[in-house]
């Protein structure tokens, strides 16, 4: 069976957050991050679309407005790869914790919300290791937008599925494509056994909650003695 | 299902009458395959038909991108792979679909194959690989220039060229020097191309010959499902 259907066998532990823009997963990642460095565990964090092989490619075909739903998928599969390899793996076979703002589930909802076909997708990120954790912050879509338009987070423009056309108001179209996008989460939660949180409630409460689900994965884990500064950019 | 691709085709493409065909030209680095397509171009070109040619990492969304990742230490095969499909994927949208539609005749120099046996050589599953391309298109014909390794390199020297790094597989850890790892790589590579050869259906063309020769094979294996009357002599007035 391909890794992403089988637990891994590393040392270390993989916990991995989902949800659309405004669900709060980056501020919860981010403070379990702050956490876990505290109490003296090695993480590290890596973060959706940000390998440095593919960063001028994708930044090239934003610009100029030259993806499609296809290319759009392969390029971030292209991204995933490198980063899987390079800053993924070797922390999970050193033995820490890797932090992942976003997994292979992102591009199963987005990319089928664009369009793309589902079994296609599940191929291409074949190759991605299982987490241990997957935590999917469920937010109505709301939710979401009042968080957006509180203007706490900044809308991207494919985030609001702007290149399918669905509207030409960019909150519009957001509501549009991440409602498809919230559809098909729900649907992923059910087929790879993420963990559901509600992410409407309170960060403090989240937070409570997320810290409890990742306390039974530390069993095992070496610790530094002693506390630590926080990480350079946390 | 679409049967004119590999799998599910392309997202949110509507893909009509595609008139003009898609012909491959497969084949390892210094077997002449820029050769081979110039001359064929320019032939059919002389009987009056229009040609696109197109290659492998010309798209424009790509090119630069997986040039500098070349220039780089580490490659990574998963990472190469889906690079090289969406320079692919890139290229069908934008240049070979549309001029199929327009009725030109499409020349690629290599496709799939070559990023499948790649990717094979480097231990992936070919199951996974065979799926990734499921975007496609079935060519019309491929052609396969079949060269043993030890003649590429001999070809590849009296030009007064260098073994690649990439075209060595130098990142698989085949042996400690160039020669050993070219050889033992394109060995490799030639195994899964000669099993694709049969899988896919390929038109396997002994490239160990002249150039006429070789490009007579492929002249005749074109007019035989473009068109018998292309092996005739162009008509004057045609392709000026």
């Amino acid at each position: 069976m391909a890794p992403l259907y089988e637990p891994h066998e590393y040392p270390g532990r993989l916990i991995v957050v989902e949800g659309i823009d405004g669900s709060g997963k980056s501020t919860q990642l981010s403070l379990l991050e702050t956490f876990l460095v505290s109490e003296g565990y090695d993480a590290s964090f890596t973060e959706w679309n940000s390998s440095p092989l593919v960063k001028d490619t994708t930044r090239r075909g934003k610009k100029k407005n030259l993806f499609s739903p296809t290319t759009f998928s392969l390029i971030h599969a292209t991204d995933f790869a490198d980063r899987h390899e390079r800053s993924i793996l070797p922390p999970l076979r050193t033995g820490f914790l890797v932090l992942a703002d976003r997994w292979a589930y992102t591009a199963f909802a987005r990319d089928v919300a664009r369009g793309n076909d589902r079994a296609w997708l599940r191929n291409l990120y074949e190759f991605a290791t299982r987490p241990d954790l997957a935590l999917y912050f469920r937010v109505d879509i709301d939710t979401a937008v009042a968080r957006i338009t509180g203007g706490r987070i900044a809308l991207k423009y494919h985030e609001a599925g702007m290149d399918l056309g669905l509207s030409p108001d960019l909150i519009t179209s957001f509501r549009l494509f991440q409602t498809q996008v919230l559809a098909e989460y729900d649907q992923i939660a059910a087929e790879f056994g993420l963990t559901v949180i509600d992410g409407a409630r309170s960060i403090v409460e989240q937070q409570r909650e997320v810290r409890k689900l990742v306390k039974p994965l530390l069993k095992g884990l070496r610790r530094a003695s002693g506390l630590r500064p926080r990480p350079a950019g946390a | 299902m679409d049967t004119r691709f590999y799998g599910a085709g392309l997202a949110k493409l509507e893909v009509k009458e595609l008139s003009g065909p898609l012909i491959v030209i497969e084949g390892a680095d210094g077997v002449g395959r820029s050769t081979h397509m110039e001359l064929l171009q320019g032939w059919l070109e002389g009987h009056g038909l229009a040609v696109l040619s197109t290659g492998l990492v010309r798209s424009a969304l790509t090119r630069r991108g997986i040039m500098s990742a070349k220039e780089g230490h580490s490659f990574d095969r998963n990472t190469m792979a889906l690079f090289y499909a969406t320079d692919l994927a890139d290229r069908i949208e934008h240049e070979i679909i549309p001029g199929m539609r327009s009725g030109f005749v499409v020349l690629a120099d290599r496709y799939v194959f070559t990023t499948m046996a790649r990717g094979a050589a480097r231990g992936l599953n070919r199951d996974w690989l065979a799926k990734l391309y499921g975007f496609a298109l079935v060519p019309t014909k491929v052609f396969f220039l079949r060269l043993d390794p030890e003649e590429l390199i001999r070809r590849t020297l009296r030009r007064g060229g260098e073994l690649d790094y990439w075209e060595s597989g130098r990142d698989v850890g085949l042996a400690p020097d160039l020669y050993s790892s070219f050889r033992a790589y394109q060995t490799l590579i030639l195994q899964e191309f000669d099993r694709m050869a049969e899988a896919y259906g390929f038109v396997t063309i002994d490239a160990s010959r002249s150039v006429e020769e070789v490009q007579a094979d492929l002249r005749r294996g074109v007019a035989d499902f473009l068109d018998p009357g292309l092996l005739n002599p162009p008509p004057p007035d045609a392709g000026d």
